[in-house]
This record gives C-alpha cells, structure tokens and sequence, in this order.
C-alpha cells in the first residue's frame, strides 16, 4: 500500500505552519506523529495535497507543572509520557492511557495532540482528558485560544479545532489531595482499538466521601464522552462497591456502541460497564493514599 | 583423525541458517533486484460476484512510467486466462467476463517503479454489473442458487462427495447404541498470514531461452512441473528458485495468478518483473484454510466405551477448488477422526461445495484438514464425558489404542504405525498437577470464579505419502536427497523439500553427520533451486522429516556401503569382517583398527579399489511404505473474566511424541510455534465476511494475530515412540502442537462452564461470543 | 513531480539523495540504500518487521516519511555487527533459537537492541511488552525472549564494550 502523492513543507515554527495551513486551506494536512496518518493515507482514505510536518518546531515536548496546571505539549510523544516521573508519581491515569495507546513501536512517534486532535472515539486520551477536565490550547491565525475539552470533540473525526488551528498544548489541573485517577481498556490484543475503556478520577473530601468525580468512556458513542449522570451520582457519597456499581450502570447508559467486529453493542456497553467499575476502584486506591 | 564432534541426531545443534538472518543478509523475493526490473500490481474486484461490462486501461497507460495493463481478454488470447488448479479444478487467472469473488484478480499494470504501479491501479476503470453472491455453503446447495461457477458442465454449486470407513456397520452400531451424543461444529475460515507475503520476480533471458522465476513456493518442483503444463514451455526451459521464505504455513503452496501474470508479463516485455503482494491482497485473496462445517456423533456404551464415529462435513471451497490435497483426497486426510481411540466402526461423508468467496481449502500449519478432524473427536470425547459425568481423563484412558494393539488398522483405514497414548496422557498429567487443579477447580466454583481445565489427546498422520495412495496432478509424493562427499571430506546434501523456517539446513546435516560420521559443520545443505536440488513435492503436512528426511538418511547410507567397501580396501581385509561403529569402519574384533568417513572421502578419489567406480555420493528418492503417526497430550489451564467475558490461558503443557528427534532445539521451537497457531484461531483469528461477500478482516487490523502479550509461555516435554517403519524413527513435529492446541483450549474454557450446562463453543471464542454465554447462563458481573 | 533533498547517515554512513516527499522510509531503506534486511509484513503498521531505529528510538519505518527523517541517524540491522563481532542481541537469537524463517527477526532485534538500552536487566514481562508492536508467526515467542535476556546477561557482563551502539545517542 503505497500513499498518494503530497507536497510536502517542513514547518520551523508554529507561525509558519499556521501560515501553511491558511495558505492551502483544507488541502492541507498536519503530520505530527503520522501514525494514524500515514497507515490513512497508504489506503487512500486520507489523500491531503499538502503535509506540513510540525515535528521539527521547538517547544511543543514539554510536560510540565506550573501555577497549579500540568502542561503537556501538543508534539509529548506516547513514551514521554509513559516514563516521565512526574506522570507516574502525580498523573498515573495518564501513563495508564499513554501505555496501552496501540503498541510501543508506535508510541514512540505518536503524540499526545495527534491522539486528541484526531478526534477519533477510538483513541484513549480523549476520555482520559474529559475525566480530568482538561483544558486544549490552539493556535491559529488569530493567536492562542483554550478551548475546555468538553466542547473540544465535535464528531467522529471532527473537532473543535479549525483548519489552520494547531493543538499546541494540553492543561490538565493539578491533582488535590486525596485525589487519583485510573484508565482501564478491554482489547481484543495489543495494538487494537476499545472494544471500551473507561477513565476515572476522584477527588475525595476529609470525610473520605467523593467531593469530584470524571468518567470519560472511549469508543462507545460517536464521539468521546464524558459520562455526567455517573459523575453525578458520586459526587456526596461514601464511595462502595455498591455505589461503583450504579455509577458503572450509568456510565454504561450513557453509551451508544456500534455493533463490530468487536462485539455487539450490548456488549460493548457491559465491558464499559465493567471498564468503569474496575477504573472507579483503581481511581479510589490511588485516592486512599494520595 | 578429526577431533571436530560430529553432532549428528538427538544434538541441539545452532541453526546454520541463523548467520544471515540474524544480519539481514537473508534473501527473500521482495530483496532480489534486477536491472531494467519492472513492477506488477493487480486491480481487484470489490464485488464477491459482478459481471464485468467494461474495462478501460486508457487513463493508467497514459500515466508515465506505466508500461502495459494485462486484462483477461488479452490472456485469452494467449490461452493464460484459466489455470489448473493442484486439485484438478481451474481458476481464472484473469476473468474475461465476470469476478466470483470479492478481492479477486482483475486486470495488472506494468510499470517502472512500486509506486508508479499503485498509482496506476487506481486508474484503470472498470465498470461491473453486480450480481447475487451466494456465501452460505448450505444456501448454495438449495435448488436456484445462484451459480458460482457457469463455466462447468455440472450446473450445480456442489463440487464432490466423499466417504471413508463403513456406513452400514457404523449405522448399525448407532441404531442398538446405549449412549449416541451430537454436535454441529463449525471450524471457521482463517488465513495462515505468514509474516511475508506472497511473490515473484521473473526473468526471461531471450539469449538462453530460459525462464528463472524466483518465487515464494514451498514446493518448487511441483510448481516448475505446473508452470511448464499451463505454459508449454519445456520443463528444462523454467528454473524456479525459492530462496528464503518468510514463513509458509502452507499458504505457498498454491500456484496464484500473480505468479502466473508476472511470468506471462516477463515474457511479453522481455524485461524482468517484479511481484509483490501487500498485506491485505494476502488477507483477502490468497488461499484460506478450514471453513469446515461438521456434524458429528458418537454412539457409546453407557460406561463409557466409544463405539463408533459418523461425522457428515460440508466444505467451503469458495469461487475454485484450489485446495493442496493429495488427488485421491479431496477432503485431505479428515478420516483419521477416529483419533487416538479405539472403536469398532465409523463413517465420514464430506460434500465440497462453491460459494463466493476466494478459493483454497489449503492447511494452515497442519497435515491436510488433520486440525478439522482433531477438533472433531477431541470436542466430542468430552462431549460424551460431560453426558456421562465421567472425568476427561479418565474417558480417554478408557478408550485409548493401547500400546500393544499398533500397528493399529483404523476403522476408516488407516494404519497407525506407533504410539503409547496412556503413558503421554499419564505424564502431561503429573507434571500438571492434574488432580490438584481439580480441587482448586472446585474451591474457585463454590467462590463463583470460572476456572477450566482442558485436555487434547490428538494423534497427527504426517508424511504425505506411499506412491501406492499419494499424488499431486499424479506426481508421486515420494521425496529426494542427493549427498556427495568431497576429497577432504565435507560433503554436499540436495534436497527436494523446501524450508521456510523448520531448519532443513541444520536437521538435514545432522542426519548426515550421523549417518557418515562426518562433523555437521563439514555438511552443507542445498534446497529451493529446481537446476540443482533432485524433484521433489515439497515442505507441507510436516512431511520432509518423514520423506525427504528418509531418502537422506537412506542415501547416505548407500553412501556408507561403498565406503565399507573402500575401508577394506585400506584395511586389507574382506567388507564383511568390518563393523560399523562410534562413526568409524573397524576391523571385527579389533577396533582400534579402523577407517574414518573423511579418510575413505579422500580414497574415493585418490585410491579405491580396482572395478569400483571413483567417488563417494548417493541418490535416494524415498517413497515412505506408511505414514507417520506423531501424537501428544496437552493440557490447558484457563480462568475466565467474568467481566469482559475474556479466556486466560493461566497454563499450558505440551508433552509430545514426534517418535527421535533429530535435534531437540528446534523441535520445540516448532512446537512453541506451532502452540501459537493452535490458539490463534481458538481465541483470536477468523475470516469474516459481511452479507455482500466483502471481507472484514482484510488487513492485521481485524484478523488479529497474537502478539507476545497475548501468548502465554509454553511449556513443553516429550515422550519418545519411534517410527518403526522410518529409517531414522523419526515421524515429523511442525503441524502437531497447531492440531493438538485448539481442542485443549477449547475444551478448558467449555469445563469452565459445565456446570452451567455449555457444552460446546465454536471457535474462535472472542471475548463477545463467551460473554454472551455467560449472560445466558446468569454469570457475567 | 516534487523532489526533496535529504540527508541520512545509515549505520554510521552518510547518505544524499532527492526522493518523493511520499516515500515511505522502509522503502528509502531497501530499494534505495538496498539494505534488505529490514522488511516489510504488513501495511497497517501493525508487524513490526519493518523495525529500525531512529535516533536511537524503534520506530516502524512503513509509518515513517523518508522527508521526515531528514537529517537523521538510523540503525538497521545492518548496522548490528561491529568490526566483525555480533551484537549481543544478534548473538542471543542464534543461541536460544530465537528465529525460524527469519523474517520478523531484523524488526525484533532492533525492537530488543533499544529495550536493553533503556533496560539492562528486563524481565520477561516487560521483554513481552517491548516487542508487542512486533509479530512473529513462527516461534511463539518463548526463544525470542530467551534470546533478549541471553542478550541482557551477555551485555552486563560485558557493559562497556556494547554500549553506545545504536545510532542518535
């Protein structure tokens, strides 16, 4: 499988690539990781007249914490955050997700921003980043703009960002006390998509009952989601396996899976009933001894 | 006097082969370049059935680089468009009027560079009128179902029927049964997917008139001999060379048009052509293996005694029956699913059939449709267990062929030529703790978890095959070795069987060294060139141990009987006062008094004796005077996630019989290989197509092979019954572990269940299908 | 048609050359630089043996742009073996029998050759996790992670000659 023929323009900052991206419009496609792009545009199913590869423009890797926010920038490759120390000590649901992200040859070139600006239900960060509220920052033409991530992913494969926009960073807050946070994926094998997997985070109160809760769900709807009625049914309570369950129940309410080679979509919705159950559990021990 | 060890049978000896592979030094098809070489890519149909109104090269030719588009109109003309097939059916090479099956070859493009010829593919147009598929085997036997194949004289979608062993008394012994159990199981279509796909490159020479293909065969012979009927080129016109094959499974042995285009491209362009399937070409169109749909019964006695076996198969040949069987043997050697048991009569009935979908019926990493009937008897044995509340274990030690009744005559004919099927059972059992994980079995049920233990007793029939019963378009499956040793001492093994990966170099050279008492590092083994290498049918059904194995070891031995004569000669004394012993001709009664094989070599060429010719090489062409039987018993540890309704294979022990084993490292690589692809299609791999006769699992996207994480860590042992009919004992291992696995797999996540009342699941057993189940039965969480 | 210059060393080798911005780099590789040994098995960046390193990073070079690499150091099996010596991970999958047909083995060693780097003593848990972007049809995997821990135990008692091989550091 051979990809179709491109022009191909190598962005040295973001200002040039956004530039290249007014210039060609929606011929235009950026290429940051490629690993979705690529395997794409070999089948033809993405034919982009004009790639402009913004690996090469400097500042976009960092993952760092300032004035309470975690930001990681839009070119973090899967492996960064998979061994960085400070996302294993403080955002553990993070490496949970970086980790089982396709497979580790491929995590070495994708990135946390192709993840996410893919727009694909399929990928795993979106629900991470919807149970922990993250925050998007794009650039464009017009300069920088942060977009909440709950108004971030449109469609399946369309999101809020414009065409000649650059995802450039993610800011996910800082994690309180007694907080923690788990991304549990059912997969067929290693390198498949969800057949569903489930993020949670809960924020626990002195009283040891849940004062915040996120539960973002992958590849059960048309688009990531954040599972609110089950976040709601949380909030104020002891946590228990009882109260897990409802919420898991919830959740998996919340779904609308397509029937595939995955399984039916009652199925999908048990294993994103499971996923969440097993991902509040996890959340909860991290929680205990955050 | 060499000190160098010879290393001959029983040594794990590092592979020879290893060198270059592990430098990339390897030659595969795809790494052979030729100058002025050109590229073929094939236009496919996306219609499992269509008419083909019109095709329009016009807008791909006029693409530079793109030096010709070959349609099926054009090969008609050159009496190309149709080939046989190896079971004597006939395949488009190119459809002239209309597609059978979905991905199916459709018209090529010729030019300078692989991406040239992927730009030009897209270019061709091609306007088809669809038509209704017919996909359902069963469907495509009611009367007015569309018809697969209008070319035939027979206007019907059945292809053939085929029986073994006695009706009548099988019938009979039904009808007074005590016990009769049932079961429809079907053994879905998978692909073998060997890591490097199908190609070619060809190269007419004009000057010398010859045809070199190098191709990825595993049986290139055969192929040479097929290429040399389609084409009518004289046989001695076409070489065809298989250098290194990245993995075979039997999935290179089918001829496939590609092949054949390419060749027909070459020799209309006079230039060298380049072929080279992609990954999802590979998936959709090239040939598939089971999709076998079985019913079976067992009558029994009520203690527990298997009496006899019916089995009645429909089998899914797709759009050509292009399956690689023996030609007396359309339904390959399914007969042998009586197993490892002893009983007094059974049937099978097998009726081929077209549907639209891709032709084969080729093995995936097992001796002809030997996986179809394993899984058969070895579900039904515990089938009948669980209907009569006795231990899994304890029906087959009741029912084994006992040690003493081999040679064992079969009821469906055939003629098992060794075994001791309790003693394996017995100790795959104690190293697994057979007894212990029954109580812990217990313990985990009255918690509510799904633990299952499963056991696999399977006996494999390799070793295609005595002339007398075995051919391919009526060449005899026998199998060849030439040796020659040198002056100093080295020697020189041609082979007609063919490796993609099982070690030829290295076993071959052993059985050699051990046969000549040369050192295996002085033996060089050839294979894969049809100038050089002697004819033979090829790598398949783990048959070169049995017959190419066989002819080495008898051809050295020819070898060992002129040398006896040349040690005389040396020793000044008669050929019969020699012995032959510790890989030295001695002096009965004198042993220190002896000749080594590399000082008779340089006799041969420097002093023989008078009125015996110079030189020291042999040639056998083995015709094996019976299968081999290589058997096992395996057994499977699995807990199930009640959540996710996904099987994990906490243990699996593997203690096989594959009779002497030549060298122990690579056997149980073949073994944890070949485990690998038992639980493949147990639990990952099948071939899906939708209502259109499209396929969803054309790329490693949906058909999913394991990955290390997905693979438990086999463990193996081994018995040892050898072969008394195999010059070395040795009866041939690749395909038994792939055989052996599915049923112990299988068979441990249905004990899982029993007690809810499952008693058997097709496989695969997706995570979706068991959690089904386990709603069903009231247990998913 | 487009035509972008580039510049790879390849196995400590300088290399030029204009290629199509869509070449992909497994293609650069062999049919350009006719280094053979990598492979290629699928098109879905699924196999793996199409495996090199880039940089000093396993990456699959099907999912690679040869554009992209520009300016880059990439390691190919080729580039294993020094001054006649094996590499230790070359040297494990002989020894354990590691191989069979030989065609995912390059993209598995250089999968390994980079693990051990970043871990010198893995377990077998995180050896399986390692190579799980790299199918192999023919061994099962118990050799090949055999073979990776042979390559461990050779390569920490040996620490100083074997470090440093992989091209980027």
């Amino acid at each position: 499988m051979i990809p179709g023929p491109f022009s191909y323009r190598k962005a040295a900052s973001l200002e040039e690539a956004i530039a290249l991206l007014q210039q060609y419009g929606g011929e235009a496609k950026v290429l940051s990781g490629g690993q979705s792009l690529i395997p794409m545009m070999k089948f033809r199913l993405a034919e982009p007249a004009v790639i402009v590869d913004i690996n090469r423009i400097p500042g976009l890797d960092a993952i760092e914490e300032r004035n309470g926010i975690l930001a990681i920038g839009g070119l973090v490759r899967e492996v960064a955050l998979e061994r960085s120390p400070l996302i294993r000590q403080r955002y553990p649901i993070i490496a949970d997700t970086a980790e089982v992200v396709a497979d580790p040859l491929v995590r070495n070139l994708a990135t946390i921003g192709g993840n996410l600006a893919h727009g694909d239900p399929a990928n795993d960060h979106p629900a991470t980043m919807l149970a922990l509220r993250a925050e998007v920052v794009a650039r464009g033409p017009g300069g920088e703009r942060v977009i909440p991530i709950d108004d971030f992913f449109v469609d399946t494969f369309t999101t809020a960002l414009a065409p000649d926009e650059i995802l450039t960073e993610i800011r996910i807050p800082a994690p309180p006390p007694r907080s923690g946070g788990a991304y549990m994926k059912f997969e067929r094998k290693v390198g498949d998509y969800a057949v569903a997997a489930a993020a949670a985070f809960l924020v626990l109160d002195e009283a040891g009952k849940i004062a915040r809760a996120g539960i973002g769900l992958t590849n059960v709807y048309y688009k990531p989601i954040r599972a609110e009625a089950a976040e709601n049914a949380l909030v104020g309570q002891v946590p228990s396996d009882g109260l897990f369950r409802t919420a898991a129940e919830l959740a998996a309410q919340a779904t609308d899976p397509t029937t595939d080679l995955r399984g039916p979509a009652e199925y999908k919705r048990a294993v994103a009933r499971t996923m969440t159950l097993r991902a509040l559990k996890a959340a909860l021990s991290r929680a205990q001894v955050a | 006097m060499t000190t160098t060890p010879i290393r001959g049978l029983g040594h794990p000896v590092k592979r020879k082969e290893d060198p270059r592979f592990i430098r990339g030094k390897g030659t595969y098809v795809d790494d052979i370049k030729l100058p002025g070489m050109l590229f073929l890519d094939i236009v496919r149909s996306p219609y499992a059935h269509a008419r083909i109104k019109r095709i329009d090269p016009s807008k791909a030719l006029a693409m530079p680089g793109v030096v010709d588009v070959i349609t099926g109109a054009e090969l008609e003309k050159a009496g190309l468009a149709w080939m046989p097939t190896l079971m004597s059916d006939r395949q488009m090479v190119l459809p002239t009027d209309r597609v059978v099956y979905y991905a199916q070859e459709v018209a090529a493009v010729v030019a300078t560079d692989r991406y040239t010829a992927a730009d030009a593919v897209l270019a061709v147009e091609v306007e088809y009128e669809p038509l209704t598929p017919v996909l359902d085997p069963f469907k495509a036997l009611e009367p007015g179902a569309p018809l697969v194949r209008p070319d035939r004289e027979q206007k019907t979608n059945h292809i053939w029927h085929w029986e073994a062993g006695d009706k009548e008394k099988t019938d009979r012994i039904f009808q007074e049964a005590e016990v009769v159990v049932s079961q429809d199981l079907y053994i879905p279509r998978i692909h073998v997917c060997s890591i490097e796909t199908c190609g070619c490159v060809v190269n007419y020479d004009r000057a010398t008139d010859k045809l070199t293909i190098w191709m990825t065969s595993q049986a290139p012979h055969a192929h040479r001999t097929v290429f040399s009927l389609v084409s009518g080129i004289p046989e001695h016109k076409i070489r065809i060379i298989s250098p290194d094959i990245g993995g075979g499974f039997g999935g290179k042995v089918p001829v496939y048009p590609g092949y054949v285009i390419a060749t027909y491209a070459a020799l209309k362009l006079g230039k060298p052509i380049k072929w080279i399937e992609d990954r999802s070409e590979n998936l959709q169109a090239d040939s598939f293996a089971r999709d076998y749909h079985i019913h079976a019964e067992l009558a029994a006695t009520r203690d527990g005694r298997i009496r006899a076996m019916r089995v009645h198969t429909v089998a899914d040949h797709g759009a050509f029956d292009a399956a690689a069987n023996p030609s007396k043997f359309p339904a390959g050697l399914f007969s042998v699913c009586t197993g490892s048991y002893d009983m007094e009569a059974a049937h099978v009935a097998v009726d081929g059939v077209y549907t639209n979908k891709p032709p084969g019926g080729v093995a995936y990493r097992c001796s002809f449709r030997v996986t179809e009937a394993v899984h058969t008897i070895e579900r039904m044995v515990d089938i009948l267990a669980d209907e009569l509340g006795m231990d899994p274990a304890e029906i087959r030690f009741k029912n084994f062929i006992r040690p003493e009744q081999f040679p064992y005559k079969s009821p469906t004919g055939w003629e098992y030529d060794s075994g001791n099927y309790p003693a394996t059972l017995q100790k795959a059992l104690d190293a697994i703790g057979y007894q212990e994980l029954r109580r812990e079995q217990a313990e985990r049920r009255a918690r509510g978890e799904l633990m299952g233990i499963g056991i696999s007793t399977f006996t494999e029939i390799v070793g295609a095959g005595p002339s007398h019963t075995f051919d391919i378009l009526g060449i005899k499956m026998f199998d060849s070795a030439e040796i020659r040793v040198h002056p100093t001492g080295s020697a020189i093994v041609r082979i007609g069987v063919q490796t993609q990966g099982q070690g030829h170099e290295t076993t071959f050279a052993q059985i050699v060294a051990e046969e000549l008492g040369l050192p295996v590092e002085n033996i060089i083994v050839e294979h894969g060139d049809t100038d050089t290498a002697p004819y033979g049918l090829g790598t398949y059904a783990s048959r070169s141990t049995p017959t190419a194995g066989a002819a080495t070891a008898v051809a050295a031995r020819k070898i060992r009987e002129k040398a006896r004569l040349i040690a005389a000669h040396l020793l000044e004394v008669s050929p019969d006062d020699l012995e032959w012993r510790d890989y030295a001709f001695r002096v009965k009664g004198a042993p220190d008094r002896f000749k080594t094989m590399q000082e008779i070599a340089f006799a041969a060429y420097t002093n023989f004796p008078q009125g015996l010719e110079g030189g020291l090489e042999a040639v056998c062409y083995y015709d094996p005077p019976n299968l081999t039987f290589p058997f096992g018993a395996y057994v499977c540890v699995v807990d199930i996630d009640r959540g996710t309704g996904q099987v994990k294979i906490r243990e699996f022990l593997a203690v096989d019989d594959c009779g002497t084993i030549i060298n122990p490292m690579i056997v149980e690589g073949q073994i944890h290989g070949g485990l690998t692809m038992g639980m493949a299609p147990a639990l990952f791999e099948e071939i899906v197509y939708d209502e259109n006769g499209t396929m969803l699992t054309g790329t490693f996207m949906d058909y999913l092979l394991p990955t290390a994480m997905e693979t438990p860590h086999w463990k193996t042992d081994k018995t040892v019954t050898p072969s008394p009919h195999h010059p070395l004992g040795a009866k041939g291992v690749g395909e038994s572990p792939t055989i052996g696995a599915p049923p112990a797999i299988v068979n441990a996540v249905v004990d899982a269940l029993s007690h809810l009342g499952v008693r058997h699941i097709d496989i695969p057993i997706t995570p979706a299908k068991l959690y089904q189940i386990l709603v069903e039965k009231g247990v998913a969480e | 048609m487009e035509r972008v210059p580039i510049q790879l060393t390849v196995n400590g080798q300088l290399y030029q050359a204009e290629v199509e911005p869509r070449m992909l780099l497994v293609h650069f590789i062999r049919d350009v630089l006719n280094l053979t040994g990598t492979h290629i098995g699928c098109d879905t960046t699924s196999c793996g043996a199409c495996t090199v390193l880039w940089d000093g990073r396993p990456v699959k070079s099907c999912t690679v742009f040869a554009v992209q690499a520009d300016g880059g150091e990439i390691l190919t099996v080729e580039g294993l073996e020094r001054d006649g010596q094996l590499h230790p991970v070359q040297e494990g999958f002989w020894e354990e029998h590691g191989l069979q047909c030989g065609f995912c083995t390059p993209g598995m060693m250089m999968t390994a050759v980079a693990l051990l780097q970043e871990n010198p003593d893995p377990s077998e848990e995180e050896i399986r996790k390692a190579i799980a972007g790299n199918l192999c049809r023919c061994t099962g995997y118990v050799n090949i992670v055999k073979a990776i821990q042979y390559a461990a135990r050779k390569m920490r008692e040996t620490a100083p000659a074997a470090a440093g091989i992989a091209g980027g550091e």
